[in-house]
């Protein structure tokens, strides 16, 4: 049976699992009703043209692992940033690990979607925000029509969360292919502030795929900064769909470490609703083999006054493919616009491939909007420059590569973030370089 | 120290040294002056292992071992430092950490621990003293918006800190003015001692009035033509290169 056929049919099942008398299950079947129309994405969508999911979609997913699965802290310690004091949300093949989760109701929530959907304390919270800003398009709205669990992350007026919060999807790998949905829902209130790191890993090499939703909710002056790991094993692909809306004088920051997995895309879609709204999107992709990364960033500019800045840079060695295509759209009514994009890639092998396309649809007319996009080698006149210093050829390719990413680290707020994440580019390009932090 | 032997050298099938000779001993500076087209960089690259160049002819030896297949990280590593001409801007890497790195990776080349931090900051203190280099200097990235004296500056002070055997300062004294080269050339004299040598190129006799070399050679069109003392420098100044082509004829 194909995948969508699959799901479909299973739907009957999923509902013997879950609250059915309620709005949100409205909003699902509705969403299934679109998925069934729609299904699945194809290379034949414009969105979709260099990302190809055919292979991918040919496993034979076990959609609701039945398992309870433990795991020991000692077996998956290195994918937490675990030197630091932080929330966590930690869900292993799709079900919530109480016993690796360290979760708060004190003054702010920091729980379980499949709580917040049911209990009536989240009800007022789940009526005005849950797939509120999540586009109807096939893959967000599979995940809705399956949406049970996930994060639930609630911060009240004026309250700033101290220490970060960690999502982690952990896959066993005791189904022979795992397909998880996680969705996740983020309300940041009138001047509050937090910091997020959320990571998928998959233990075993037996096929995951992930079809994630995140809809995060930034009201006026709060700020949120959003960190992605993506260094997977090489039989996980990602679907990473997400949606922020901001009101006026917010800041969000996502940031995306793109290292490892099958094939990745992220859909990170930003509206701005307001004025003196900053936006700001980064990425770091180093990838090689077979794998893919796929970025498509959308920056919605609806009110007057507001910023956004978007930085990518990608390394592609062997046969690894990526692509970025960056939409920035400026309404009529979003005069004194900033929109500011740049998209760098080097190609350390000429099997590699990148296909960039930065798309501007520019409606009002007193606008600052730059984009710039280079593909190019490492410069041979910089290796030749360090090896006369005595630093071996591969060394200073390294030293080269990660001063290329290195512009994107810098905004990086947690230090503990940064250092993993340098550490994670060293180990990638093979070197040990003593790096100042 | 270097020996440079019928030094045959082209760049894609265009014949740039024709038969080219050198003898360079510990403690010597050696200036090379020649026209513009010459082949003074392209000696410098060769030397340092560029390997855009081809040799096709001869062989060069540095203490006795012919460096000809040797990586250019391994010719450092053997003693030899270039200054650049241009020296290439590296964004996102600080001076202070390019350095630590290649020392370093030096030290690791010859079996040795990586130097304490502590005496690796003592020494970039001690030569960025000497060169006159702000602290704030160190932790820009390497050569990113630099001057063109910053840069010079910045290439004598990687070479104080690797302490080469062998330094071969291209054209450093370009793009200076007369305080920066007081302060560059007042660094290559502190770091002269009878264990190493200098090799200067230049196309002006202003930087051998502060670095006073022990030979003069000229280079024109592939191969060095004439050689005599420092006195040699001072004609050129004076007198320019044609009659020396006029010589050769």
């Amino acid at each position: 049976m194909e995948l969508k056929d699959k799901l479909v049919s299973s739907y009957v099942a999923f509902e013997n699992r879950v609250e059915t008398d309620s709005e949100v299950h409205e909003i699902r079947s509705k969403a299934l009703q679109n998925f069934e129309a729609l299904g699945f994405p194809t290379k034949k969508l414009e969105a979709w043209k260099y990302t190809s999911l055919s292979s991918v979609l040919k496993q034979d997913y076990s959609l609701f692992p039945n398992k309870e699965n433990n795991i020991q802290l000692a077996d998956v310690k290195k994918y937490f940033i675990h030197d630091i004091d932080a929330y966590k949300l930690v869900f292993i093949d799709g079900k919530y690990s109480s016993f690796l989760s360290e979760t708060t109701h004190d003054t702010f929530d920091v729980c379980l979607m499949s709580a917040a959907l049911v209990k009536p304390k989240y009800k007022a919270v789940i009526e005005n925000y849950f797939d509120k800003i999540a586009t109807k398009d096939n893959l967000t709205s599979l995940n809705t029509a399956f949406a049970s669990e996930g994060a639930y992350i609630h911060i009240p007026k004026n309250i700033e969360v101290e220490k970060p919060i960690q999502i982690i999807n952990l896959t066993t790998g005791s189904e022979a292919a795992t397909l998880l949905q996680p969705r996740n829902l983020i309300v940041v209130e009138q001047n509050a502030h937090v910091q997020i790191i959320e990571r998928h890993q998959s233990l075993t090499s037996n096929p995951v795929l992930t079809n994630s939703v995140t809809e995060v909710f930034a009201a006026k002056d709060a700020t949120v900064d959003i960190y992605k790991i993506q260094n997977d094993d090489e039989s996980a692909s990602l679907v990473d769909n997400s949606y922020i809306e901001q009101k006026s004088n917010s800041v969000v920051s996502v940031h995306t470490f793109s290292f490892g997995g099958n094939i990745t895309r992220n859909n990170l879609n930003f509206y701005q609703r307001g004025e003196h709204i900053d936006s700001i999107l980064k990425g770091i992709t180093i990838i090689e083999g077979k794998q893919h990364v796929d970025h498509h960033t959308l920056v919605h500019h609806i009110g007057p006054n507001c910023e956004s800045h978007q930085d990518y840079k990608g390394i592609f060695d062997e046969r690894s493919t990526g692509v970025f295509n960056g939409k920035v759209v400026v309404e009529k009514e979003a005069q004194k616009t900033n929109a500011y994009q740049k998209n760098n890639n080097v190609l350390v092998s000429d099997k590699a491939t990148i296909n960039a396309k930065p798309q501007l649809e520019i409606f009002a007319d007193d606008v600052k909007c730059s984009h710039g996009c280079t593909i190019g080698q490492l410069d041979d006149d910089a290796l030749f420059y360090m090896q006369q210093r005595g630093i071996p050829k591969k060394e200073g390719k390294a030293l080269l590569m990660y001063a290329f990413a290195n512009t994107v680290l810098e905004s990086v707020k947690i230090p503990e973030v940064k250092q993993r994440i340098t550490k994670l580019i060293a180990k990638k390009l093979g070197v040990d370089i003593g790096f100042d932090l | 120290m270097l020996k440079i032997e019928n030094l045959h050298a082209s760049i894609e099938n265009k014949s740039i040294l024709k038969g080219l000779s050198l003898e360079v001993k510990a403690g010597e500076v050696h200036a090379i002056m020649g026209p513009n087209g010459a082949g003074k960089s392209t000696l410098a690259n060769i030397i340092a292992g560029k390997d855009e160049y081809e040799v096709t002819e001869g062989n060069i030896q540095l203490n006795g071992e012919d460096i000809g297949e040797l990586a250019p990280e391994e010719r450092a590593h053997n003693g030899v430092f270039l200054s650049f001409q241009y020296p290439v801007e590296i964004p996102g890497v600080s001076v202070t950490n390019f350095i630590k790195t290649a020392i370093n990776e030096t030290r690791k080349a010859k079996g040795l621990e990586d130097m304490p931090a502590k005496d690796m900051l003592k020494m970039i203190r001690e030569k960025s003293e000497l060169l006159e280099i702000d602290r704030k200097f160190l932790s820009r990235s390497l050569n990113e918006g630099f001057s063109g004296g910053e840069k010079k500056r910045n290439e004598i002070f990687q070479m104080a800190m690797l302490e080469p055997k062998l330094a071969i300062l291209d054209e450093t004294d370009s793009g200076l003015d007369i305080d920066a080269l007081r302060i560059v050339a007042n660094g290559v004299n502190k770091l002269k001692s009878k264990d190493n040598a200098v090799i200067v190129i230049t196309h002006y006799q202003r930087l051998l009035d502060y670095i006073v070399p022990d030979f003069v050679h000229v280079l024109y069109d592939g191969k060095i033509v004439k050689s005599g003392d420092a006195s040699l420098a001072l004609e050129l100044e004076a007198k320019g290169y044609d009659w020396i082509k006029q010589e050769l004829v």
